[in-house]
């Protein structure tokens, strides 16, 4: 199938992006050069084209919730106007996909899902969702612009006005901006202060443009975005999680609502009882060499596991990735051996996050 | 694709330079491979002294998408190694042909350089790769 085009594909061509095809969409993968897009969002602010995500809406009674007893996500106990991370899974407690939940209103969810899953996501909530729900696939109809950095707030309030350094970190309100009211959220995927917005298809051109006229805005590509989010320690589904991953494998415990039911909970309640054989972790190469996505963890002549992804990291010059490992071999301050094809590269397993004091936390009230 | 190359040097398919003077080749990659590989990360340092066939493996780089290999232009004994680039690899894309050299060979067998592309046949040789 051909790759389609987000509607802001006209920009980037005229922007002169590097435009390769990614999770069925032609995505722009960086303006230049991915390590000056990286290094522009850790020190003023980038714009990131990231309509190719998909949206669904979710209304319906909160006391009969059935999107509850399908994701991990704290549903009905979230707090309106807030976003929380979670997972769909399926009955083995195996990753369908990671999502975040924005919670509207009372009566009415918004899922953001990742572009690779949105119609297989579609599909195992379609089949989960109480027949008294309405349930929408809105993603071919919105445009999601990601502003990303220490600088975002100034942007962002020339965008959507003084209000928005309300919002604090997952929190997200309507913005009354170029004619419409439109969901922004202080949330993204760069370990930076930052915002994610959402706005109807038609005028996303025009935003583009006008978050392109702030002096201190760039544009930036997918191959920045992985490696802003890889030195956040962040998960990519995908890489970090595939079909046969638990949450329970990858670490993620704290994502998932074990005070309720949803679809893989009994699975994953064993899992957490017999204990994970491998574990997910964070290493940094003692050098500049890049490990890179599926090059293989040895010891002693055999395989104890794998890498999920791996970058050359500007910020702290160095090759750093994630992967899994035997459990018993994980530790911090283990030294490991990355078999890259060819020869080997040794590594330190670091914790996570590999960059602290970001601006993510930033607030001026 | 717009790619720079400069005349008076020879070239190889594998998108490798040599500037030679005397006995002395100076190599690096080019403006073509720079661009095809963007941002380089990593420049493998090859040993001083080592022997060299044309068109053997000299040494390993990295860049941000994949690790690839370069391949010795001509036959000889690696003479220098640009040791800015183990701080400094984008010194390769932000001057493959100057800068950005990646060893100097002494020269075994000048006859080899009948081998190599002149800038107007590399020119045309990697235009038709596009």
């Amino acid at each position: 199938m051909e790759p389609k085009n987000t509607p802001l594909y006209q920009e980037h061509v005229k922007l002169k992006a590097l435009i390769a095809p990614f999770a069925g969409w032609n995505m722009p993968i960086h303006y230049g050069s991915i390590l000056e897009d990286a290094k522009h969002t850790r020190s003023m602010v980038s714009i990131f084209d990231i309509s190719h995500m998909g949206e669904f809406i979710i209304k319906e009674d909160p006391a009969r919730s059935s999107l509850d007893r399908i994701i991990s996500t704290p549903v009905i106990k979230m707090k309106n106007r807030r976003c929380k991370y979670g997972f769909l899974l399926n009955e083995e407690g195996e990753i369908i996909d990671d999502l975040i939940t924005y919670r509207i209103a009372d009566n009415e969810w918004m899922l953001v899902v990742n572009a690779a899953n949105e119609l297989t996501d579609f599909e195992a909530i379609s089949r989960q969702i109480s027949p008294e729900a309405s349930f929408e696939n809105i993603s071919s109809s919105i445009v999601k612009i990601d502003v990303q950095g220490p600088r975002s707030l100034d942007v962002m309030k020339r965008i959507a006005g003084e209000g928005v350094k309300q919002l604090t970190y997952y929190g997200f309100q309507h913005f009354d901006f170029m004619g419409g009211s439109y969901i922004v959220s202080r949330t993204g995927y760069t370990g930076e202060l930052g915002f994610e917005i959402y706005i109807d298809f038609v005028k996303g051109e025009e935003l583009w443009k006008a978050l392109l006229q702030h002096p201190d805005v760039k544009p930036a590509g997918l191959g920045a975005r992985d490696i802003l989010r890889l030195e956040m320690g962040l998960p990519l589904c995908g890489n970090e999680f595939t079909k046969d991953t638990t949450p329970v494998d990858a670490g993620m415990d704290r994502f998932l609502d074990m005070d309720k039911e949803f679809t893989g909970k009994r699975a994953l309640l064993d899992r957490q009882k017999r204990g994970v054989s491998r574990r997910l972790i964070g290493f940094a190469v003692e050098g500049r060499r890049t490990p890179r996505h599926e090059n293989r963890i040895v010891s002693g002549g055999g395989t104890v596991g794998f890498v999920t992804s791996g970058v050359f990291s500007p910020h702290v010059n160095r090759g750093i990735g994630m992967g899994y490992i035997d459990a018993a071999l994980g530790a911090e301050g283990t030294t490991i051996t990355i078999d890259s094809g060819k020869d080997v590269i040794h590594a330190t397993v670091v914790p996570l996050p590999f960059l602290k004091n970001t601006s993510i936390k930033y607030t001026e009230v | 694709m717009d790619i720079t190359v400069l005349d008076g040097y020879y070239y190889t398919k594998e998108h490798e330079w040599a500037r030679i003077e005397g006995t002395t080749a100076t190599v690096g990659i080019t403006d073509y491979a720079q661009q095809k590989l963007g941002d380089i990360t990593y420049v493998d340092p090859p040993a001083i002294g080592n022997e060299l066939k044309q068109f053997e493996f000299l040494t390993g780089i990295e860049s941000v998408k994949a690790a690839s290999d370069i391949y010795s232009p001509i036959s000889g004994k690696i003479a220098a190694y640009n040791s800015a680039l183990d701080e400094n690899p984008e010194l390769v894309n932000k001057s493959c042909y100057t800068d950005g050299w990646i060893v100097q060979v002494e020269i075994s067998d000048p006859s080899e350089i009948k081998n190599l592309m002149d800038a107007a046949a590399y020119r045309s040789y990697a235009a038709g790769l596009e």
